[in-house]
């Protein structure tokens, strides 16, 4: 009998004659109340990223501004980023048409969009969509500047849940890369982006 | 490693001695301290807490009541996705199935993230003894692997280190370590960083496991905070993750309870910086060459429980361990398995079988049976039912039939009802163990025993847990 068989029929003969199991009650929250751009940008801040809300017309400003504030002379996008967003960047872009991963570690920062965020719990996920490049772009870069925008933020994970494609690559990004591994105290900066910068754009 | 681990005397030796080490018992009392602190004020912060845990547990007893529909689900749909679906009965077997995986690739060393399943298997060690290495990149996995060292709690397996005794490994242990290096933890955090980085960038084989694998779309899901997780699952050409059967649960949609019940239980997080969910090979994103391995070990064993199959409900999230008392004070290694804890004393047992050794035997013992596991727990595992209902099997397998302390235990509202009658009942367990134990006889093990056959063969402590724990 092949392993597989095996297992199936071990699980089988262990389950004879159990009794069902009841039905998952789904009666837990659904929603938050409230404001939920206020409350993403302040669950985002809560794990020490830096959040700043700005427009559609003020975008271009506020991306240059905070790639000079964090010294991000070599940025590296994703080959579909709107260009728009960079007019105003005067240091050097690297699109992202398959750069290696030493290419990638040579960059000082990386620009994205995003699929969508959740206020309840702060967190940003990506979907390898429009704007956001596969997953080694935001991941082998120190810093991470990410645009989020505001009719793209829900309020729950249940939510989010529902709008989310499984097919795709889901990366969640809950504040930047943190370790609680020496006395349980949250450092940040260990593997990932050690800087994760939010730009919400309303 | 594996000698060391099996040859592990019996709860009650090995707790008397961790007891007496004032350091471990300091960090871990401090660290125990803080994590209870964190998940208390997350969970207060959810006043659907009850209603999500009670999804939580429905949604994994659905899964496993109809485990194999769910398998054979995520099999086609993994497959159809792309991946690679392996099937291992045991440890031997998924050892087996990654050495040769790894080998395809030619590859001589591969990045792991952290896995309760392959340390369960032991599997860096069967890819040692076949000259490859696992380079465990976990930062507390990286304490335990430089310091030569066992892990000792589910989500922090170095929680019995402190920061000095940390930097003092990183000096003596890895070769690349910054001058200078002290012992404040962005420097360490820093030193771990730098001495992974061109592992990571030119890996080409990442090992995983996985928190949940999801029937209805072939998705695994892995939840982490450093981004070594990321990098192990994103950066290598081959990924290899090997996941325990009773990971699956049946819906995408359930994910939405268990990454709410998950974060806040284990590091009392509202999320944990990084979650990865991917479904087979996702074109020019990622390893291209996507493996599997569902892993039995005994699983199914448990499955056959009516009790104890709750056990496999686990979500790995180490809420039991910070709230146990006896955890806190004897720590991880006591209790001899990659399962410490409240979870372990009743999982390890039925994963290698009651009477399969000494430490198994003693496992459902080590406890006070307070019942803060089960309140805390996301899953709502009766824990302390389930020790109770174990410590019946040990006894009933040392005896053929039914015992003393199976009679004694059966009314459980009635036991728990009166510390007396339950010190009583306890009592009455320790004798039948004394009277019997020299009969005691080594089962099946989990890799080579030869270390074991020195152990003892008393299979239940002749001093009750209560009253050992009451002379501490
Ligand atoms: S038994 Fe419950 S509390 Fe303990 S680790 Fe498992 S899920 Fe967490």
């Amino acid at each position: 009998m092949s392993a597989r068989d095996e297992i199936l029929a071990r699980i089988r003969s262990a389950l004879e004659g159990a009794e069902p199991a009841p039905e998952v009650s789904r009666d837990y929250a659904r929603t938050v109340a409230g404001d939920v751009v206020r409350l993403a940008a302040e669950r985002i801040a809560d794990y020490r990223a830096t959040v700043t809300l700005t427009t559609a017309t003020a975008l271009p400003n506020a991306i240059a501004a905070r790639l000079v504030a964090n010294g991000v002379r070599r940025l590296a996008v994703p080959a579909d980023l709107p260009s728009s967003w960079v007019s105003d960047f005067d240091g050097e872009l690297v699109q992202d048409n398959g750069l290696s991963n030493a290419e990638l570690d040579g960059c000082d920062g990386v620009l994205t969009a995003s699929a969508l965020a959740i206020a309840e719990t702060g967190t940003i996920v990506l979907d390898a969509g429009p704007g956001q490049g596969r997953r080694a772009l935001t991941l082998i870069p120190d810093y991470h500047l990410c645009v989020v925008a505001a009719d793209r933020i829900v309020g729950t994970v249940p939510e989010a849940a529902e709008l989310l494609d499984p097919k795709r690559p889901l990366t969640w990004i809950s504040g930047p890369s943190a370790t609680s591994d020496i006395e349980l105290n949250r450092v940040e900066g260990v593997h990932g982006p050690r800087t994760l910068d939010v730009l919400i754009v309303e | 490693m594996t000698g060391a681990w099996m040859g592990m005397p019996a709860f009650p030796d090995a707790a008397r001695e961790a007891v007496r080490d004032s350091q471990l018992r300091a960090n871990l009392r401090n660290a125990t301290g803080t994590i209870r602190a964190k998940r208390a004020r997350v969970v207060a912060e959810r006043p659907d807490w009850e209603q999500l845990r009670v999804a939580g547990e429905r949604i994994k007893d659905q899964a496993l009541r109809n485990l194999a529909d769910h398998l054979v689900e995520f099999e086609r749909n993994a497959t159809a996705a792309g991946a690679h679906v392996h099937w291992a009965r045991d440890a031997a077997e998924a050892n087996k199935i990654v050495l040769e995986l790894v080998r395809a690739t030619g590859s001589s060393e591969v990045v792991k993230v952290k896995s309760m399943a392959t340390q369960e298997i032991e599997l860096n060690e069967s890819l040692a003894e076949h000259g490859i290495t696992a380079v465990e990149t976990d930062l507390a996995e990286l304490i335990v692997q430089l310091g030569h060292d066992k892990p000792s709690h589910i989500l922090v397996p170095a929680i019995h280190r402190n920061r000095a005794e940390i930097r003092e490994i990183f000096t003596r242990e890895m070769p690349d370590v910054p001058a200078g290096l002290t012992d404040a933890p962005i420097e360490l955090a820093g030193a771990a960083r730098a001495h992974l980085r061109r592992k990571f960038l030119s890996a080409r084989v990442g090992i995983s496991g996985a928190n949940f694998a999801v029937a209805e779309t072939g998705t695994l899901v892995v939840l982490e905070s450093e981004g070594n997780g990321r990098m192990c699952l994103t950066l290598p050409e081959t990924l290899i993750s090997v996941v325990g059967i009773e990971k699956v649960v049946p819906t995408f949609a359930d994910l939405e309870v268990m990454m709410q019940l998950l974060p806040r239980s284990s590091t009392g997080e509202r999320m944990n910086p990084y979650t990865s969910m991917w479904t087979g090979v996702a074109p020019g994103d990622g390893p291209q060459d996507v493996h599997i391995v569902l892993l039995d070990n005994g699983r199914t064993d448990a499955l056959a429980d009516e009790i104890g199959r709750q056990a496999l409900r686990c979500i790995r999230c180490s809420a039991c361990l910070n709230v146990c008392p006896v955890y806190e004070r004897t720590g991880g290694h006591a209790y001899g398995s990659v399962y410490p804890g409240p979870i372990g004393a009743i999982l390890t047992p039925q994963l290698r079988g009651v009477a399969a050794d000494a430490v198994s035997a003693s496992l459902p013992f080590a406890s006070s049976l307070c019942g803060a596991c089960y309140e805390v727990c996301p899953v709502r595992i009766n824990i302390p039912q389930a020790l109770v209902h174990l410590r019946g099997q040990v006894v009933d397998a040392k005896r053929g039939k039914p015992s003393a302390e199976r009679l004694a235990m059966v009314g459980m509202g009635w036991v728990f009802g009166s510390p007396r009658r339950l010190r009583w009942a306890q009592k009455l367990a320790a004798l039948g163990g004394r009277v019997l134990g020299r009969r005691g006889r080594i089962g099946r093990l989990p890799g080579p025993g030869a270390a074991w056959t020195d152990t003892r063969d008393l299979p239940v402590p002749g001093q009750s847990f209560r009253d050992w724990w009451a002379d501490r």
